[in-house]
Parts: structure tokens; C-alpha cells; sequence
């Protein structure tokens, strides 16, 4: 007994394989979305890969191009088969590509949602190669003269300004390291000597922050140095202080930029996976109802088509003794092999 | 003697039609094109409309979106009569309005020329709104408490972020106005009663700038507070640094963004009006042709197509002889009227 069996007459088969067409080429579109959303997303962990120490995985932004490709050549393979679909002569030249051609769109669907569970996975791995790449851009921020970091400074500076942040998890971050360099402190100096030999690794530490910590929105001028020191400023205090510098850590304020990009695309291969498999059962219903015409020579003769040939539970006991009778066979020649050997 | 005159049988005439029209189409898609240019040009404008003291000039921006509203419509009729024109019955309709459409489209045209210059000449005027509007917001920076201007510190910051500059013509703006605000300032402290006493005005006047004038590709941390003292800082010479902070100033940035913006505007509106000429000059071939059939029967008969009925010349004389006739109409009348009324 067929599986989700549907009668056709010629106007429904035509009416079918036109709107089968229709979707196959929407699908295209939806394939060089996906190939451009890879695109976009390899760009924008190229521009960040700084802070990100460079060590940032590649996977998903190539896995989308490489479906976003596939998707398109499938896709527009499938909408030539329903335009000849309804021209018998051509259809029977097709009819052989038909099955494996469908079993490479199950794959590939298969591909879409190993793609979308890591868009959902990998955030774990972006927070954790940002915390490990921002800890180490705040340490070389001031090796301005380094080949290989002379630009951190610059990087992580517009990263703060970007992204409304100050520090990995909040602004007290850059207190504890040196962040000016020593090209530019007065070693003779006593207030810098002091400073150098009152912590143990003889670093320059002190409580202010660089100026892309500043709050634009401010009703007062930025106050970025002596900040825990009351009274160094006129009518400050800095427990309540809210505005003066970005309270957001950039760790956060990155992720969230990244993990928004990744859920969107999440989200869109879901979309996409429904469509693709849309298209599939769609061409199985077409080719099953030019394929069971009462009566080939007459085209306007009605037809059946269905999903699956017999029910679901008999193709996946077929499906499974297939596996078996393979396994047995590889047997079989094996134990064939054996004797042979023995009896020589 | 007619001027370009072109002979057409049928199947050039379809063609000639089949042409025109598609080219209307296209010239639909420009009048969007030239919409959507207005409401850039004019959203840009309001969103930076604080510093040009709310008093910008929107001229320009409203003329391009009418013009682009104009010739959506009328290319869209002029693709509707292209489409009519093969049909003797559809194109009888047409023919009355056709001369004065033409008539209409080729001031429609001259109107598209003298925006394409406004375009180009409006950034004088834009200059001065731009400068007055810069002096008067650094000089609203620090009131952040007034109702009206407390976001101008905001804004002002975030251009000169956005638009790497600082100060009006530079940097030095900032060292003639008072920039924080009497709220910060502790009155009982010597140096700042020494400061205000300073100066006629008992203005808070200081050497430094703000920290959004402070360049993140600068190698050593931002020095913003006493900016012409050497000595205040290690191995610094105010003369010789230029990556410190922005050495732009504001003015020049934001006029070379909007006339960088109004040169692109107005070099499009050039193209969009010799595609409009292009497609005037197909309709009046297509009407003169479908006009001048040998045989108006027979759709297949030959025919003449032409731009000009006589000569320039001659067009001209005929237009000065006609408007002449119609002023000495008017006189006539009055003359007649006169005498009526002495009669009477």
C-alpha cells in the first residue's frame, strides 16, 4: 500500500511540475543567500581576528559557502528535470538520474542540519577563543613598536569604541595590567619609580583606562585617570558614577554581535532545510505520477503518485535487510576465499 | 524638409516600439533610483541637523523627490502608450495627448538639467550652515544641563569619532571656548580662580580637547589635557606629533562627506536625464511613424519617421510667429472692448 498516495489527471500533473519549478528556482535564490551569508560571515571574523588571536575556526563560514554552492547546482538541476518533466521524450531520458538524484538531495538535507547544529555549537567555541584573544590584546595593547602587534593598540581601540565596551569582563581589567609603554614613562621620575617597585613583576600599574572607555554620552568631560580616587575630581564618586565609561566588558559585547550573527543564520538554514525537502517530496510525487500512467501512449490519462511505495514501516524493514544481505554477501565471499586458500 | 527622418516598414516599427518600451521601464527604475537618492540625501541631513543649528536647507532633497515621483509616472505612461502604440484601435485613444506629452516631457527634461546643477552649486550655501552650526555647537558642548542642547556633547563627540576630526578648522578651536561645564569646576580651588580670572569673559579656558578628538592609531596613550606644554609630559613635542590627536577639522570632513554625496547625486541625475532625452526622442519617432502610414488601412504599408517637422529653424519661427499671434490676440480683444465701451 503507498505511502501518502494522491491521484492525478494531466492538469494536476502540469499544474505540479510548474510550481515544483517555481520552488526549485526560489531555492537557488535561497542558495546564494546562504553562499553570501557564508561570505559575510567569514569577512567579519577575518576583520576581528586580532582580538580573536587569529586562532578563530573557519569551519562554519566555509561549510555555508560549500552548501550554498551545492545548494545552487542541485537546485537549478532539479528545476531543469520538472521544465522537462512534462515533454515525455525528454522525461525518459532524465528518468534514470532521477533516483540518485534524489538521494543526493537527501544528503544534502542531512548536511543542512549537521550545518545548523553547529551554527549552534560553535558560539562555544568563539567565547572561548574571544576571552583567551582579548586577555592577550589588553596585554600587548602598549607594544606599539612590536612587529607582528604594532596595530593592537589601534584594533582594540576601535573595538571599544565599537562595540560601547571597556575590558574582557569590565573596565577594572586594565588596572591590572601596564598598558603605556615604556618608551613613553620618565624612568627617573620618583612617582614612576615608586609605582614600577610597589608591584612585584615591576609593571607600571595605575587606575585609569584608555580613552576609547569613554562614554560619548556623559554630562562631564571623560574621567579616565584616577578613577577609585574620590578626590581627585570635583564632585565624583566613583561607586555611582554610571555614565562616565562603558560599564559593558567586551567579551560580552562581542559575543552577543557574533552569537546574533549565528542564530540568524541558524534560523535561515531552518528555513531553507524545510524548503529543500519541500522540493524533494514534490519531485517524488511528479516522477511516481508520469511513471504509473495507465496508459503511456495518452497523455492525458490519470495517474498516482505517492511518497513512499509501500508503507513506512515495510521500507525500513526493506531498507534494513538490504543492509544486512550486504554485510552477509562481503561474508559469504570471504568464507569463498578461505577454502580456496585451505585446499591449495 | 523634415529633420532625421527614418524611413519604417512594419517589423522595424514593432522593434522601434518594443525598444522604446523597454528603455520606459528602465527609465521607471531610474525615477525610483532618483527617489530614493532624496530621501538619502534628506534622512542624512536630518540625522546631523543638530550641528547645523536646525537651519539646513531641505531645498534640494524635496526637488529630487518630487522630480523622481514625476518621472515615475510619466515613463510609466510613456511605456503604456510604447505598449498601445502596435494596436491601431488602443493607439487612436493616445494620439490626441501625444504632442502635448512630448511637449511636457521635454520641459520635464530641461527641469532634470537644472537639478543636476543645483546639485552641484547648493554646497556653497551648505558651507556656511555647516560653519556657523560647528561654532555654535562646540560652544553648546558643556551644557549638557540645558534643556534643548544636552545632547549636542553626545552628538559632537560621536562625529568627530565618526568623521576623524576635531575642532572647527582644527584643534585649536577648542583652546578658545570653555568646554567643561561650571558644574565640575571646583571654585574654591587656586588654580581654577587664577584660570577664570585670566580672561575677559571669566571663561574656564585650558590647552587640552576632548577625548573624542584622540586618535586610536596614535603609538602612545591620548594626551588631551595641557597640550602645548612640553615639559608636562615625557618625550613629547607638540610641534613635531601629528598622530596624537585628529588634525582634521570638521568643517572640511563633514563638507567633503555631503559634497562627496551631492557630486554622486548630481552626476546620476546627468545620466537619468539623458536616458529621459533618449526615450522623448523614441516616443516622438514612434508616434511620427504610426502618423505618416501611405496607407492608413493597411497596417503593413511603409511610413516616415522624423524629430522635427521642418527644419530647427523654421520650428523656431513658427513657435516666435505663434506666441506673437497669441499676445496680439490678447491685445485685440482689449482694443475691442475699449471700444465697445466708448461707443456704449
Amino acid at each position: 500500500m503507498p505511502f501518502l498516495s494522491l491521484k492525478f489527471n494531466l492538469q494536476k500533473r502540469v499544474k505540479l511540475a510548474q510550481g515544483l519549478w517555481m520552488l526549485y528556482w526560489l531555492a537557488v535564490i535561497v542558495g546564494i543567500i546562504l553562499f553570501s551569508l557564508g561570505i559575510f560571515f567569514k569577512v567579519e571574523l577575518r576583520k576581528r581576528s586580532e582580538i580573536m588571536d587569529n586562532n578563530e575556526s573557519h569551519l562554519v563560514p566555509n561549510l555555508l559557502i560549500l552548501v550554498g554552492l551545492l545548494s545552487c547546482g542541485l537546485n537549478a538541476f532539479g528545476g531543469k528535470l520538472c521544465h522537462d518533466s512534462l515533454d515525455p521524450q525528454k522525461f525518459s531520458r532524465m528518468k534514470p538520474m532521477l533516483r540518485p538524484y534524489m538521494l543526493l538531495c537527501c544528503g544534502f538535507n542531512a548536511l543542512l542540519l549537521l550545518l545548523l547544529l553547529l551554527c549552534f555549537l560553535m558560539q562555544f567555541a568563539v567565547y572561548l577563543t574571544l576571552a583567551e584573544g582579548l586577555k592577550n590584546a589588553i596585554r600587548f595593547y602598549k607594544d606599539t613598536d612590536t612587529p607582528g602587534r604594532c596595530f593592537m593598540k589601534r584594533t582594540l581601540d576601535m573595538t571599544q569604541i565599537e562595540f560601547r565596551c571597556c575590558g574582557n569582563n569590565n573596565f577594572r581589567d586594565w588596572f591590572e595590567v601596564q598598558w603605556i609603554s615604556s618608551r613613553y614613562l620618565d624612568m627617573s621620575n620618583d612617582v614612576v619609580k615608586d609605582r614600577v617597585l610597589s608591584n612585584v613583576e615591576g609593571k607600571y600599574l595605575m587606575d585609569s583606562v584608555p580613552f576609547s572607555c569613554c562614554n560619548p554620552g556623559s554630562p562631564r568631560p571623560c574621567i579616565q585617570h584616577h578613577l577609585t580616587n574620590n578626590s581627585a575630581h570635583y564632585d565624583y564618586d566613583h561607586r555611582t558614577e554610571e555614565l562616565n565609561i562603558w560599564s559593558r566588558g567586551c567579551r560580552q559585547a562581542v559575543f552577543s554581535y557574533y552569537s546574533g550573527i549565528m542564530n540568524s543564520i541558524g534560523t535561515f538554514i531552518l528555513n531553507s532545510y524545510f524548503e529543500v525537502a519541500g522540493d524533494v517530496a514534490g519531485l517524488k510525487y511528479l516522477s511516481t505520477a508520469l511513471e504509473t500512467m495507465a496508459d503511456p501512449e495518452n497523455p492525458e490519462c490519470e495517474s498516482e503518485g505517492w511518497l513512499l511505495e509501500k508503507g513506512f514501516k515495510e521500507t525500513l524493514a526493506d531498507l534494513l535487510s538490504k543492509v544486512k544481505t550486504f554485510g552477509r554477501a562481503n561474508q559469504v565471499e570471504e568464507g569463498g576465499a578461505s577454502p580456496d586458500v585451505a585446499a591449495t | 524638409m523634415a529633420l532625421l527622418v527614418v524611413k519604417f516598414d512594419l517589423k522595424k516599427r514593432v522593434k522601434l516600439a518594443q525598444t522604446v518600451w523597454f528603455m520606459y521601464w528602465f527609465a521607471v527604475l531610474a525615477g525610483i533610483l532618483v527617489l530614493s537618492l532624496g530621501l538619502f540625501f534628506k534622512i542624512e541631513l536630518r540625522k546631523r541637523s543638530e550641528l547645523m543649528d536646525n537651519n539646513e536647507s531641505h531645498f534640494l532633497p524635496n526637488v529630487l523627490i518630487a522630480m523622481g515621483l514625476i518621472a515615475c509616472g510619466i515613463n510609466a505612461f510613456g511605456g503604456k502608450v510604447c505598449y498601445d502604440s502596435l494596436d491601431p484601435t488602443k493607439f487612436a485613444k493616445w494620439k490626441p495627448m501625444l504632442k502635448t506629452f512630448l511637449v511636457f516631457c521635454m520641459g520635464f527634461n530641461a527641469l532634470l538639467v537644472v537639478t543636476a546643477l543645483l546639485c552641484f552649486v547648493m554646497r556653497i550655501p551648505f558651507q556656511f550652515t555647516l560653519a556657523e552650526g560647528l561654532k555654535n555647537g562646540m560652544k553648546f558642548y558643556k551644557d549638557t544641563d540645558t534643556p534643548g542642547r544636552c545632547y549636542m556633547k553626545r552628538t559632537l563627540d560621536l562625529m568627530q569619532i565618526e568623521f576623524r576630526c576635531c575642532g572647527n578648522d582644527n584643534y585649536r578651536d577648542w583652546f578658545e571656548i570653555q568646554w567643561v561645564s561650571n558644574r565640575y569646576l571646583d571654585f574654591s580651588a587656586k588654580e581654577v580662580k587664577d584660570r577664570i580670572g585670566s580672561n575677559v569673559d571669566g571663561q574656564y579656558l585650558m590647552d587640552g580637547v576632548p577625548f573624542s578628538c584622540c586618535n586610536p592609531s596614535s603609538p602612545r596613550p591620548c594626551i588631551q589635557y595641557q597640550m602645548t606644554n612640553n615639559s608636562a609630559h615625557y618625550s613629547y613635542d607638540h610641534y613635531t606629533e601629528e598622530l596624537n590627536v585628529w588634525r582634521r577639522g570638521c568643517r572640511d570632513a563633514l563638507l567633503s562627506y555631503y559634497g562627496g554625496i551631492m557630486n554622486t547625486i548630481g552626476a546620476l541625475v546627468l545620466l537619468v536625464t539623458m536616458l529621459e532625452v533618449a526615450v522623448t526622442v523614441g516616443l516622438q519617432y514612434v508616434d511620427t511613424s504610426l502618423s505618416t502610414l501611405a496607407n492608413p488601412e493597411d497596417m503593413e504599408s511603409e511610413s516616415e519617421g522624423f524629430l522635427l517637422e521642418k527644419t530647427v529653424k523654421e520650428t523656431f519661427t513658427d513657435i516666435m510667429a505663434k506666441m506673437k499671434a497669441m499676445g496680439k490676440g490678447a491685445k485685440v480683444e482689449e482694443g475691442g472692448e475699449e471700444g465697445v465701451a466708448t461707443v456704449s
